[in-house]
């Protein structure tokens, strides 16, 4: 399953970070932040509960970007 | 500019002024390092808590880090109005950048601004409400208003009306619509009441699906773009090692050899170092060079799915196409006349006399045979069978213009007709009169578009053909094509296009140009699948790369084009970053570089890099 998320971050390298630690989460199979439109694209592993996972892809990406925010 | 870049403004404002007037205040001491705290803590006071948290969740190399290492560095060298200019010049940066960036989401975001808000539902009393076009489902019947937006696909149940496509694809001629026809989301209704029944969800619609394509078109990463990933990766830590090391080992060795240590002197190095480094000129420039190239080519009704498939485009030698809706129009002009006891020239009048009131294609191509100012006086008692063709008087004799079930029906025998095309059987007072054979025609800017081609740079061309030889040699010779390939079956296309795929050589791109009928599987197997005139056509946006959104096959080079310049802005933006920076940093480490030209090589070269990525979204005439 694949969704689109509404993301909020202020520079170009912050986003790639999301990226990287959205890829890491457990459930996501895998994620593209889109700096530009400012969108995140998180495929999910099958089974995996997107209203669960996206919890802890924020937090992931609070850590490695504290000034972000995902709307989901 | 939002609030944010407001406030960010004022901030720099402030601590600019501050810190011009603390340059004529003669203080010493104590007070003067704190009257210099007031702009620093201004200024830069969010670098300096991102910096810490950044630390506490043990991601310490981001820039907020460096800058707020670098600064404090130099406060604690004495340096205070060094410090507070590198984080005075660093928030210029970030805030032009930030602004730069928004501005062509903006601007790309207003190419595209396509997004109905709403559909109107009628009530039972012929009320309108407005719902949200998510909530319509698929067979209700939405009113669209004169200069309202067509929110779903549809079919008109009833009403007529000039719909303007322009948004789409970039073609400024209105097009009509009326009962029973198909309509797609994002057109402007110009004129006239619409009820449309819709045939899709609002998700499924065309509208939906060209914004979906065009906001996912930079997921899909291009070569230069992981490079600058995987680089950034190495590069931050790599160059904070360095750093230390450039603080440390120089001092270190000179004790050792006896000599004083200056270790203040190898601090500050190492903290110009540190500013220098700073990789976001790259980090933001090539995202946004393919971002605005993306953008730019939207404009042009040109959508790019990924800067992948752009930069393969950049690197495009060999072009594909198909022959019919591609290099044809699949509009039709007089090819063959054949008459039967009267002179060429006045059955193609006396056709053209009889259909002068239809817009129909075929009669618009036989007033362009006959070539002159039709007299409507001769003309009187028009009728129009649908699907069989038009009656009607002219000069006093009933002329009957259509196909073979007309001339049935008038009780006329039709002569079959050879040749390939439409043929239209004329009759006159009941006789048989001859036929009139209509067919394809090349597009008149087929010829443009392959020179042009050639002048982007693309070395060979072929084209594909389920036509026959002799047509498609005409079509060949016409137009200048390299090679082609006709009597072919749709999956010997694919063969074809195999075979050339295998006989490239590295690096060198092929693409395929296709209508998206029947082509779908070709599409997908080239380098670079490129669809014409594809509006409507879901499998065809599905399996292509790049869509062509109105039928024009000069905007192929014009796709081209852009890819090149958009990949040339980025190479040189990478070779510019990474060269200036390579040079201020053997200069910083040597000591012959100081901090201002750290500021420099940080946010000048980032601000240029950004304006120079911006012109990207200018798209070059070929």
């Amino acid at each position: 399953m694949k969704k689109t998320y509404k993301i909020e971050v202020d520079c170009a390298n912050c986003a790639a970070k999301m990226e990287e630690a959205a890829k890491r989460t457990g459930g996501v199979k895998s994620a593209t932040v889109n700096f530009m439109t400012l969108k995140m694209a998180v495929e999910f592993e099958d089974g995996a509960d997107p209203k669960a996972v996206m919890p802890q892809v924020l937090a992931a990406c609070k850590r490695v970007e504290d000034d972000c925010e995902i709307f989901f | 500019m939002n609030r944010k870049q407001k406030r960010m403004l004022w901030r720099i404002l402030a601590a600019a002024a501050l810190l011009l007037v603390l340059h004529f205040v003669p203080v010493q001491g104590a007070l003067r390092f704190l009257l210099y705290m007031i702009p620093y803590a201004v200024v830069g006071y969010d670098i300096l808590i991102k910096a810490v948290k950044g630390v506490k969740n043990r991601q310490p190399f981001d820039e907020n880090f460096l800058m707020a290492v670098a600064t404090v560095g130099a406060i604690a060298l004495g340096d205070y109005a060094e410090g507070v200019a590198v984080m005075l010049f660093y928030q210029i940066g970030e805030l032009f950048q930030s602004y730069a960036v928004g501005r062509s989401r903006q601007n790309i975001s207003a190419l595209m601004d396509i997004r109905p808000d709403y559909a109107n539902i009628e009530g039972g009393d012929g009320e309108l409400t407005q719902v949200d076009p998510d909530e319509v489902g698929v067979g209700s019947v939405i009113v669209v208003r004169p200069g309202e937006k067509v929110p779903i696909d549809g079919v008109i149940v009833e009403g007529h009306a000039t719909l303007n496509t322009s948004a789409l694809t970039g073609e400024s001629l209105p097009r009509e619509v009326q009962e029973g026809d198909e309509v797609i989301s994002g057109c402007v209704n110009m004129s006239g009441l619409l009820r449309i029944r819709t045939t899709r969800e609002f998700g499924e619609s065309t509208v939906s699906k060209i914004l979906e394509l065009v906001e996912n078109a930079s997921s899909r990463k291009s070569a230069p773009e992981n490079f600058i990933t995987r680089f950034a990766r190495v590069y931050t830590p790599a160059v904070c090692y360095g750093a230390v090391a450039l603080a440390v080992l120089p001092p270190v060795v000179r004790l050792a050899m006896g000599m004083e240590a200056q270790l203040g002197e190898w601090v500050l190095r190492a903290l110009t170092f540190l500013v220098i480094s700073c990789p976001c000129a790259l980090v933001v420039s090539i995202p946004l060079s393919f971002f605005a190239g993306i953008g730019g080519a939207s404009r042009d009704g040109v959508l790019v799915k990924g800067s992948n498939f752009l930069e393969a485009l950049s690197r495009t030698k060999t072009v594909v196409f198909d022959k019919t809706g591609t290099m044809t129009r699949g509009v039709f002009a007089v090819s063959g006349v054949y008459p039967e006891g009267m002179s060429e020239a006045q059955l193609i009048e006396l056709a053209a006399l009889a259909e002068s009131y239809s817009s129909h294609p075929i009669s618009q191509s036989l007033k362009k045979a006959y070539g002159q100012a039709i007299d409507a006086a001769r003309v009187c008692d028009v009728e129009e069978i649908s699907g069989h063709g038009v009656t009607a008087k002219v000069d006093g004799r009933l002329v009957a213009a259509g196909n073979e079930r007309l001339m049935a029906r008038m009780g006329v025998e039709a002569k079959p007709c050879e040749g390939v095309g439409t043929v239209v059987h004329v009759a006159v007072d009941g006789a048989y009169a001859g036929c009139i054979l209509i067919a394809d025609q090349v597009k008149p800017g087929a010829k443009d578009a392959i020179a042009a081609l050639h002048r982007v740079g693309v070395t060979r061309t072929v084209m594909l053909t389920g036509d026959r030889d002799a047509v498609a040699q005409q079509v060949v010779a016409e137009l200048g094509i390299d090679e082609v390939h006709s009597g072919l079956l749709p999956a010997d296309k694919v063969t074809r296009v195999e075979e050339i795929l295998a006989g490239k050589s590295r690096g060198e791109m092929v693409a395929f140009v296709g209508d998206g009928i029947n082509d779908a599987p070709v599409l997908s197997r080239a380098d670079v699948g490129i669809a014409m005139g594809a509006l409507g056509s879901d499998a065809a946006i599905e399996a292509a790369d790049v869509v062509l959104m109105d039928d024009d096959p000069r905007k192929i080079a014009a796709a081209i084009a852009i890819a090149k310049k958009c990949l040339r802005i980025v190479y040189q933006n990478i070779v510019f970053a990474i060269g200036v920076k390579a040079v201020c940093l053997v200069l910083g480490a040597l000591g012959i570089a100081g901090m201002w030209a750290a500021i420099f090589a940080d946010v000048g070269v980032m601000v240029i890099a950004v304006l120079n990525a911006i012109r990207a979204m200018r798209t070059p005439r070929v």
